[in-house]
């Protein structure tokens, strides 16, 4: 099942990047970024079957660095919506040239 | 890894489906909290998942810190900011989807011809296998022996990201006095 899943993590890797491409809704975009998180996820479960348990320890890192970013993301998306009164990234002009 | 037997890997197909419907499902529906949702069972069929490529200790902190934990905190803000019906399509238009679908597409591919049926893994040595670690020890042990020993500068480093998240969130969302 190695290779059927990195096929699926791919699958779903680029599904994140279209998602965070296509929406505009900072939220949603936050949640395709978790996605591709997933999805480099799994090609690490997968792999640590061949390449030694380690795999399985970075996963656990990697789920604390998402868990780390979900709360300060979201809190920059609370803080940003009484601003603007919008989570249209759009609207996110702040930083651009 | 022994060959998994047929109802595994009809279990693992179907599942795997499950997720990679999930995920289009989250991309393309209007609605956040559609979205959301769609999105948590991609999170639990891949916790289903880690569970058949043997990872149990994996699938569990799968469901309770995905699946709960953040998940919860994405529909509490939804929730918080009232975008629950605002329907109205944040679709990028013409060039965007283009674009997006040349560089998912473009990494896709790229992805898929590198794995290929004979995938070239680099020799990794003498290893601990997954399966070796759990007969050894046991399902928990084996995770957090490596994380106690090689990893613990890393570990102590997360203690320390996670006090700063904290910080960072509670200074962000606090209303200015």
């Amino acid at each position: 099942m190695l290779n059927q899943s990195l096929y699926l993590a791919a699958a779903l890797f680029a599904i994140g990047v279209v998602g965070v491409l296509i929406r505009r809704n900072a939220i949603i975009v936050f949640m395709c970024v978790e996605l591709m998180l997933n999805a480099v996820n799994l090609a690490f479960v997968a792999l640590s079957n061949v390449m030694g348990i380690e795999g399985q320890v970075f996963v656990f890192f990697v789920m604390t660095v998402a868990a780390a970013e979900a709360a300060v993301g979201l809190a920059i998306i609370i803080a940003i919506f009484r601003h603007l009164e919008s989570v249209d990234i759009e609207n996110f002009n702040l930083l651009r040239w | 890894m022994t060959e998994p037997s047929t109802f595994a890997q009809i279990v693992y197909a179907f599942f795997a489906l499950l997720a990679l419907g999930g995920a289009v499902g989250m991309v393309t529906r209007r609605s956040p909290v559609a979205s959301l949702l769609y999105l948590v069972v991609t999170l639990f069929s891949l916790a289903a998942l880690f569970l058949l490529l043997g990872a149990q200790f994996i699938a569990a902190v799968q469901i309770i810190v995905y699946a709960g934990a953040i998940m919860v905190l994405f529909l509490f803000v939804i929730m918080l900011l009232n975008l629950g019906h605002d329907v109205r399509s944040d679709l990028r238009g013409g060039i965007w989807i283009l674009l997006a679908f040349l560089a998912g597409g473009g990494l896709w591919g790229l992805l898929f011809s590198s794995f290929g049926p004979e995938l070239h893994l680099p020799n990794p040595g003498k290893v601990l296998l997954p399966a070796q670690a759990v007969q050894q020890t046991d399902v928990v042990s084996a995770i957090a022996l490596p994380m106690m020993n090689e990893y613990v500068v890393a570990f102590e480093l997360t203690a320390v990201l996670l006090l700063v998240a904290i910080v960072g969130a509670v200074l962000l969302a606090k209303r200015r006095a």
